[in-house]
């Protein structure tokens, strides 16, 4: 850990850290080959579909697995900080009090307790990467950095971006593009490959799905197309949020014009439904249906019209 | 495929398998008239007197004929090494996995002529009237198996010496080794005489065998209406007048020239493994290129005669099995397990036009048996690779892949010749072999995780309550102290083990000699000495440990609870054992949630399973056998994980009592939580090149493997696990039943990976709703997966 008190005359760029809450192997459907995907803790925005909640928030936090606690109260009594209560014969952690220090999830007996999000060096992070290297090097795969938003921990991600660059290690970032210019230029400068998130053209509705404006992330697209060679656009296919006509022939329209060879299409899912209920928040498309294949494919084929390389799933 | 293969493909897959005692009755009939002759001699008489007069089968439409029984799925009973009680013969009729029917007739045989001429001279019987006291008590407590109380060693596989050779060249052969004896100075050539002349009396054997076949042709022939299926039996009477008698001259001829060779094999005995044409695709290659190129065969017909051939194997069920062998090898896939593809002996890539060809008829006829693999080198192409992961990806578990590379290693630091070893290849499960020149013989699986057991009740069988380890106490102050013990327990029980196979070799050597075997493997003839007795140019006696992830688990459980954290004592531990875990709910969760696990490229893990790798080798490598070679390991077990699961109580990784232990070299099922690399980078952790074969199991469903980029993924993974020097690598590609069972037990399916949507996941950490979905969407998928029929309900046990 850094302690910004001490002036180090040279820093180390191992040691930079930052907040990583998964780090996951075999992860084949964010880029090419087999690759890690490093997944960067914090978000700009709130999507309202969005599948890894625990991302959202910068900051290390505590997830209780409903299913697994039995009320047994040990997390209230170990907790340093008194950040545990009990509501409702259910034991809460009070996010305002608690520091993530870990220490009921190590004592939880019932494995009940998770940590999302730990702050890491970016040494701590190469050594799990280079773990795969055999099979980046043999698969033409390399990492991802996902999130949450990467771009939120702009040096950590550079130093990241860095190491891999050093060791020869295919880079991919995967991002939604919500970031001052100067960090976007700055980190495109040291990657290969940028998986951007197109979600909804119309400001008005972008603001209100997501929580935040589009217009930077667009004009971000547009520069960064003009500046880097290889950024694949993902398109996630919200029924009743993004996958309307309307708002497939904006995004179809907007990579065409921006000249940009092709989209991946990321049909919804509801596989982060129960992290909403760990996390204790409340999940706002409670009613949304997944997209049938019939559908996906129905835009799929829209968009191959217009000339587009079109993938289904990352 | 075509109407005629349809029709032999589904005659196999619909007649149950049947007990023939055909065979007994011709041998117990030979030994109630023999002339007293040397054992060798005798036992070639024994093999003469059955192919002479055994029945011919040569079925409607078939182009490769022979069969072990009278008919297909007919399976053969050798009294002279297990002779069956009436009891046995009840379970084997009755039982609900790998059945046989059982006549009256051959009941009331079995009865009246095989139980009193052959009840207590069997080996069977022999053999455990030989074994000591502790022998049978730990063999009893489950602690290892012994292949050769049902069945004869065997373990081979051919070379390419029929391809070149006849029977007939091979007596100039056998005589020419008799005319070398030197009776003056040879202490043996006696010996060596009697088994000389017991080869050529069995290489005249397999020839009238064959003459009995054209004979029968040229009746059917002659008694045939139809002028296609006339000209048929006239062709097939042609080649079994030629061949194995003389060297085959074509692509037809040498396929029948091996289904001979293989029938004589495993009539004359049980061998282990039936026994197996190894690189087919090379062997075949002259003959197909020759025909190809005079446009005497195309490929259509050659892939027809192909699948004529498999399907005589899958005719063949393994014979059947009793007791603790049914246990440890529960399947009627008897293990021929075809190469494809690695080396030709000049060490360049051996793929080959046929071999793609095989590849379509492993495709297409989707059969247990005969198994399939691909040696995979470095030097093959990717093209051959995505071919074979195409089938694999169908979820039907075959081929299996091996590194050919690995495996030479493999061979020639056991001391084999670069060129004998690239010849060589994979048997049976994962067994590595110089194919034509070794006897690579398993002599039983070996339960690490119930030594360990042993360990923690100071050499006591908690089961039993009786004292069949060493005493090694029953508390130890560090963990050093404990493994120390442990290691003791493992040689205590190695040593007893050893002890047994080494007089079990010498009454194979003794009593039960295979002549005709001896004919086909380099150097019986040339040393005038039996396959059984040392007479293979190489000779390896294997053990196989099983429940190496297991016994990794439990130490790292009792290292990292009661060693470092002192979360619970050894006492406690015992208890919470004993109990089986109940009222011990924390004690549970701590070893099971919150322990190392091997298969997560965690060292902490890892490092425990090498050294427990090490300390084996250090035990059992190189110590000598009868057969003038050494013992190795290997590490595979087939259906014994069940077995010795079954055997142990509660274990310290978590595991319930009686629950299967791990298989091969795979991690605990369930304890992988990181994902396929991370469990071939654990898996790696192992020198395998310093093995005799290992196994690794992986379980994909269907999702993960889709598309042109999974099977790029999948080949990717191969590639680089084996860059590793890795030894073997077989998946598993599930089906929405599996995924149902999963929600049902998702303690035996934690590994289990799905495709969610944007990224994978283990199944069972998603809600049920969500694999609600997946097994949905599984059905769904239009994945072409399913079997044109039902598969046999052996085919999951005879994957490991």
């Amino acid at each position: 850990m850094t302690d910004p008190d001490v002036p180090a005359p040279a820093p180390d760029p191992a040691s930079v850290t930052g907040v990583v809450f998964r780090v996951e192997r075999f992860a084949v459907h964010d880029g090419p080959g087999i690759r890690t995907t490093v997944f960067l803790k914090g978000c700009p925005l709130r999507c309202w579909w969005c599948h890894s909640p625990e991302s959202q928030s910068p900051d290390p936090e505590i997830l209780i697995h409903p299913d697994r606690c039995e009320r047994c109260g040990t997390c209230l009594t170990v907790c340093p900080n008194g950040a545990v209560v009990e509501e409702n014969g259910r034991f809460v952690t009070v996010a305002a009090r608690c520091e993530a220090c870990g220490t009921c999830v190590e004592e939880c007996p019932c494995g009940a307790r998770a940590l999302a999000g730990d702050r890491v060096t970016v040494a701590q992070v190469m050594e799990a990467i280079e773990r795969d290297v055999v099979f980046f090097d043999e698969s033409g795969g390399g990492v991802t950095f996902s999130g949450g938003e990467p771009l939120m921990q702009p040096e950590f991600l550079a130093a990241l971006l860095d190491a891999c660059r050093a060791r020869g290690i295919h880079t991919a970032v995967d991002t939604a593009g919500m970031a001052p210019w100067e960090v976007l230029r700055g980190i495109a400068a040291k990657t290969d490959l940028f998986l951007f998130d197109v979600k909804i053209v119309d400001d008005e509705r972008h603001r209100k799905f997501t929580g935040g404006s589009n217009v930077q992330i667009l004009e971000n697209l547009g520069r960064l197309t003009r500046l880097h060679g290889d950024i694949r656009v993902r398109f996630p296919l919200v029924p009743g949020v993004t996958a309307d006509d309307e708002n497939v022939r904006r995004v179809a329209h907007l990579v065409h014009s921006l000249g940009l060879p092709g989209v991946d299409l990321l049909p919804y899912h509801r596989a982060g439904l129960a992290k909403y209920a760990r996390l204790g928040v409340e999940y706002r498309l409670p009613d949304t249906g997944i997209p049938s294949g019939m559908a996906v494919k129905a835009i799929a084929e829209r968009l191959a019209g217009l000339g587009l390389q079109v993938r289904i799933g990352g | 495929m075509n109407a005629r293969v349809a029709a032999l493909r589904q005659q196999s897959l619909d007649t149950e398998p049947w007990l023939s005692t055909e065979r007994a009755k011709l041998l117990t009939a030979f030994y109630r008239t023999a002339q007293p002759a040397s054992i060798p001699v005798q036992r070639a008489r024994a093999f003469a007197y059955i192919l002479e007069h055994k029945t011919i089968y040569i079925g409607p439409g078939e182009l490769i004929v022979g069969e072990r029984g009278p008919s297909p799925r007919g399976t053969s009973t050798y009294p002279e090494i297990c002779c069956h009680t009436l009891d046995d013969f009840d379970v084997i009729h009755t039982r609900e996995k790998t059945r046989f029917t059982v006549s009256p007739e051959a009941r009331w045989t079995q009865e009246r002529d095989i139980i009193p001429a052959w009840q207590g001279r069997s080996m069977r019987d022999r053999l455990f009237a030989e074994m000591t006291p502790a022998w049978k008590d730990a063999y009893e407590a489950g602690v290892y198996t012994e292949f050769m109380e049902q069945r004869a060693p065997g373990h081979t596989v051919l070379g390419d010496v029929i391809y070149r050779k006849g029977f007939l060249d091979l007596q100039r052969d056998i005589d020419a080794a008799l005319a070398a004896l030197d009776y003056f100075n040879d202490a043996e050539a006696y010996d060596k005489q009697e088994e000389l002349k017991a080869m050529r009396i069995a290489a005249g054997a397999i020839i009238r065998f064959a003459e009995r076949h054209a004979e029968r042709a040229r009746e059917l022939a002659a008694a045939e209406a139809g002028p296609a299926r006339r000209r048929e039996l006239e062709t097939i009477a042609e080649t079994c007048a030629s061949v194995p008698a003389h060297a085959p001259r074509t692509f037809r001829e040498a396929l029948q020239a091996y289904w001979f060779v293989h029938l004589g094999v495993i009539t004359e005995l049980n061998p282990w493994d039936s026994f197996n044409p190894g690189h087919l695709d090379q062997h075949l290659y002259p003959f197909y290129k020759r025909e190809r190129d005079a446009g005497t065969l195309t490929d259509e017909q050659a892939t027809e005669l192909l699948e004529c051939f498999w399907v005589k194997f899958n005719n063949q069920p393994a014979p059947p099995k009793v007791g603790v062998t049914a246990a440890e090898s529960g399947t009627y896939t008897d293990f021929a397990n075809i190469n494809n593809g690695g080396l030709k002996p000049d060490g360049s890539d051996a793929v080959n036009d046929l071999t793609y060809l095989i590849l379509d008829v492993i495709d297409e006829m989707r059969l247990l048996q005969p198994s399939s693999n691909i040696q995979l080198s470095r030097k093959n192409p990717d093209r051959f690779l995505k071919r074979a992961a195409r089938i694999i990806r169908k979820g039907w578990g075959q081929p299996s892949i091996f590194n050919a590379d690995a495996v030479v290693a493999e061979m020639v630091r056991m001391g084999k010749s670069l060129e004998d070893a690239r010849q060589g290849g994979t048997s049976g499960c994962v067994e590595v072999g110089a194919f034509g020149k070794e006897a690579y013989i398993l002599t039983g699986y070996f339960n690490l995780p119930k030594v360990l057991e042993i360990t923690l009740n100071g050499g006591l069988d908690p089961r039993t309550g009786q004292r069949i380890g060493a005493d090694t106490g029953t508390s130890w102050a560090t963990f050093e102290d404990l493994f120390a013990a442990y290691r003791r327990q493992l040689q205590h029980f190695f040593d007893i083990k050893i002890r047994g196979s080494n007089v079990i070799e010498r009454l194979y050597a003794t009593y039960m000699p295979v002549p005709f075997l001896s004919t086909l493997i380099d150097d019986c003839i040339a040393r005038g000495r039996d396959y059984h007795a040392g007479g293979a140019r190489y000779n390896t006696t294997y053990i196989m440990p099983v429940g190496l992830g297991t016994a990794t688990d439990c130490l790292a459980a009792i290292r990292r609870h009661v060693f470092e954290r002192a979360t619970f004592d050894a006492d406690t531990l015992r208890r919470a054992l004993a109990d089986d875990f109940a009222g011990h709910d924390r004690l549970w969760r701590a070893v099971w949630n919150d322990s190392p696990k091997y298969g997560n490229d965690d060292e902490t893990a890892d490092g425990l399973l090498r050294r427990i790798v090490d300390t084996l080798h250090a035990i059992v490598e190189g110590r000598p056998t009868p057969r003038g070679g050494q013992y190795r390991l290997n590490y595979l077990s087939t259906t014994c994980h069940v077995y010795f699961g079954s055997v142990i109580g509660a274990t310290p990784d978590g595991r319930k009592a009686t629950m299967p232990v791990s298989d091969g070299i795979s991690p605990v099922q369930g304890a992988d939580r990181e994902g396929p690399t991370a469990v071939m980078k654990s898996a790696a952790k192992i020198d395998h090149v310093r093995t005799g074969g290992t196994l690794l199991n992986l379980k994909f469903s269907p999702q993960a493997l889709e598309g042109d980029a999974g099977l790029d993924k999948l080949a990717s993974l191969v590639r680089s696990y084996f860059k590793l020097d890795a030894h073997h690598v077989q998946f598993n590609v599930v089906a929405a039943a599996t995924l149902r069972d999963a929600q049902a037990h998702p303690e035996a399916h934690r590994d289990l990976i799905v495709r969610v949507a944007g990224y994978s996941d283990y199944f069972c950490d998603l809600t049920t709703p969500l694999q609600d979905e997946i097994i949905a969407r599984t059905e769904h998928g239009g994945f072409d997966a399913r079997p044109a029929s039902a598969p046999e309900p052996a085919a999951a046990a005879s994957r490991t």
